[in-house]
């Protein structure tokens, strides 16, 4: 029954994988004349430009020219998707994979790289035109499904008036948002979930929830940022919206066998830090990426998830050694995640005192999160997503809506007001926290009644990198 | 004969190593082994999770001797392995049936 339903999933995203090739092909097909055209000029230069050159070369018959993408810009966002895909794989993979047990590190990774990849080829399919084509309130249109209609020459705007960039590499970089939030999510059901589960609900979260919690805050005429809602970077888009779903992931799927009564000690820390580490570099691409030009706003959100992150690292150290009278290098790898998280939805809005304000608080707060919290909570979240990425995704975003008032250095309007703000805020963020965790609720229950969540008491026994995928981490 | 067990402190393999051959044991073999006596274990913390390790590293050295050297060897292994911290380790003493070296075929105090 499992291996059957794999397979079909897996001929279905041949089937649509397959039908979105060709319809890119006959949309690619009239883009492709115009360059081979008699401009000779512009034969020669690279592609991306030869628009440009064409527009400069005949300025006189066409006064009003379409604004065309800058090379700069344009190489800034194809590294600023390269460095969310590292945050990826091996980023999330190896700082999750060293925290599971040795048996079952395969099994993380794997979850991590094949999550990631389905959401990629369901991006393409339809979830860029459901997020980002229409007007909806809640959703978009299913226009530019199978990317129809976006060509080499198709353009996406940024946030500067007359500035564009290609709109392959926004489709490009938005795709690694939503591979990574998926993937974020495997954290709090590792150890248990069988892997075809995992796909199941990937597929059914990332349709039902990311796409309308993106659009609603990022899509053109969306609900939540109709309200005024600032979430630079995806805080609440990816890192909240993940975090509750992990967290019903783990009510709903339950503790690991031996949970709190069996040793569970993380199997390789180093390449926790590793993981870490590369987490922090690719958030470069993550945050300065998100103002989609390679500009003064992308220094700035540069700098402030340098020190923000910087500052959660302090922070945690701190909180642990007068809270357990010792730092630890996890508690340091940790509180650089969730300073990270904390400043994505502010990165470029506010300023750098501001993000150290908010790094500090990142670090604190998470370090509550995943302890005194994860008590209250109860749930075994397995690499503490809902400790890290929830309190940090609240905690950033409330502290969005303060330090963006330019009377505490941000980039607020004059007559900014935090208390407007902070509600806007807190409102989205619950529209969106509920949202994620109603969606995600409903599909494990139909991951449940398709194929099973757990593994058997047996296999999570064995471990899963033999009973899930038949190879073992580490042989001598 | 007699053969020689302790238990030591991972540390101090090299001068009980060291102690042995300069009695005139022939051969020792060393494993890396856990346990508990009277030195308590320690607390691991991972983030939330308090993790209590009750066995901790040792090396066991065996060393199969005859029995006039067995009162010096228990000796030297004292010397070399004491610390006098708690977890220094304990040496046991069994008798010995039979010893043979696979090579030559020899048998007892000629194999050791």
């Amino acid at each position: 029954m499992k291996k059957f339903l794999l397979s079909m999933c897996v001929g279905l995203g041949l089937l649509l994988g397959a039908s979105a090739a060709m319809a890119q092909v006959t949309d690619a097909a009239p883009a492709v004349a115009p360059m081979m055209a008699p401009e000779a000029p512009a034969a020669v230069a690279p592609m991306v430009d030869a628009a440009a050159l064409a527009v400069a070369a005949a300025p006189a018959a066409e006064p009003t020219a379409e604004p065309t993408p800058h090379k700069g810009d344009v190489a800034w966002m194809m590294v600023a998707t390269l460095l969310v895909v590292m945050m990826v794989i091996p980023g999330l993979a190896l700082f999750y994979g060293g925290l599971v047990r040795s048996k079952n590190m395969l099994s993380v990774l794997m979850q991590v790289t094949v999550v990631f990849s389905l959401v990629l080829v369901l991006w393409a399919v339809y979830g860029y035109s459901l997020t980002f084509g229409g007007e909806g309130l809640i959703i978009g249109n299913l226009d530019k499904a199978f990317l129809a209609g976006i060509t080499m020459d198709s353009v996406a705007a940024t946030f500067t008036e007359g500035v564009v960039i290609p709109e392959l590499i926004f489709v490009a970089f938005q795709a690694t948002f939503a591979g990574i939030t998926c993937a974020i999510i495997v954290g709090a059901f590792a150890e248990r979930i069988k892997f075809s589960a995992v796909l199941i609900f990937t597929a059914i979260w990332f349709t039902f929830s990311y796409v309308p919690v993106a659009h609603m805050i990022w899509g053109s005429g969306g609900l939540l940022i109709g309200m005024g809602k600032m979430d630079f970077a995806g805080g609440t888009v990816v890192h909240l919206s993940a975090a509750v779903a992990a967290l019903v992931g783990a009510y709903v799927i339950g503790k690991r066998v031996g949970y709190g009564k069996e040793a569970m000690a993380p199997h390789s820390l180093p390449l926790t830090l590793v993981g870490a580490a590369l987490l922090w570099v690719g958030w470069f691409g993550f945050n300065a990426g998100s103002a989609l030009e390679a500009n003064s706003n992308a220094t700035l959100a540069f700098l402030n998830t340098l020190i923000a992150t910087a500052a959660a690292v302090l922070a945690w150290c701190v909180g642990e050694a007068l809270l357990k009278g010792k730092a630890s290098m996890l508690g340091a790898a940790s509180g650089a995640v969730g300073g990270l998280v904390a400043i994505t939805p502010a990165a470029g809005y506010v300023g750098p005192m501001g993000a150290i304000a908010i790094g500090l608080a990142g670090g604190f707060l998470c370090l509550w999160g995943v302890n005194g919290l994860k008590k209250m909570l109860g749930a075994d979240d397995t690499l503490d997503v809902f400790g890290l990425h929830g309190v940090g995704g609240i905690v950033g975003g409330l502290l969005t809506g303060v330090f963006v008032s330019p009377l505490l250095g941000g980039g607020g309007d004059a007559d900014f007001s935090i208390i407007s703000q902070v509600s806007v805020q807190a409102l989205s963020m619950l529209v969106a926290a509920v949202w994620a965790g109603v969606v995600a609720f409903i599909a494990f229950k139909v991951a449940d009644m398709l194929v099973g969540l757990r593994v058997t008491e047996d296999e999570e026994r064995e471990g899963l990198d033999i009973s899930s995928h038949g190879e073992s981490a580490y042989n001598r | 004969m007699k053969l020689v067990t302790a238990i030591i402190k991972p540390f101090k393999l090299d001068e009980v190593r060291e102690a042995l051959s300069s009695l005139g044991v022939q051969g020792i073999t060393v494993t890396e082994v856990k346990g508990f006596g009277r030195q308590k274990g320690h607390t691991e913390l991972y983030r939330g999770a308090e993790y209590v390790v009750d066995f901790l590293p040792k090396v066991k050295v065996d060393a199969a001797v005859t029995d006039d050297l067995v009162e010096r060897v228990i000796e030297v292994i004292e010397g070399a392995a004491r610390t006098g911290k708690i977890g220094d380790g304990k040496i046991f003493v069994f008798p010995l049936e039979q010893v043979v070296r696979i090579r030559t075929g020899e048998t007892g105090a000629q194999a050791l």
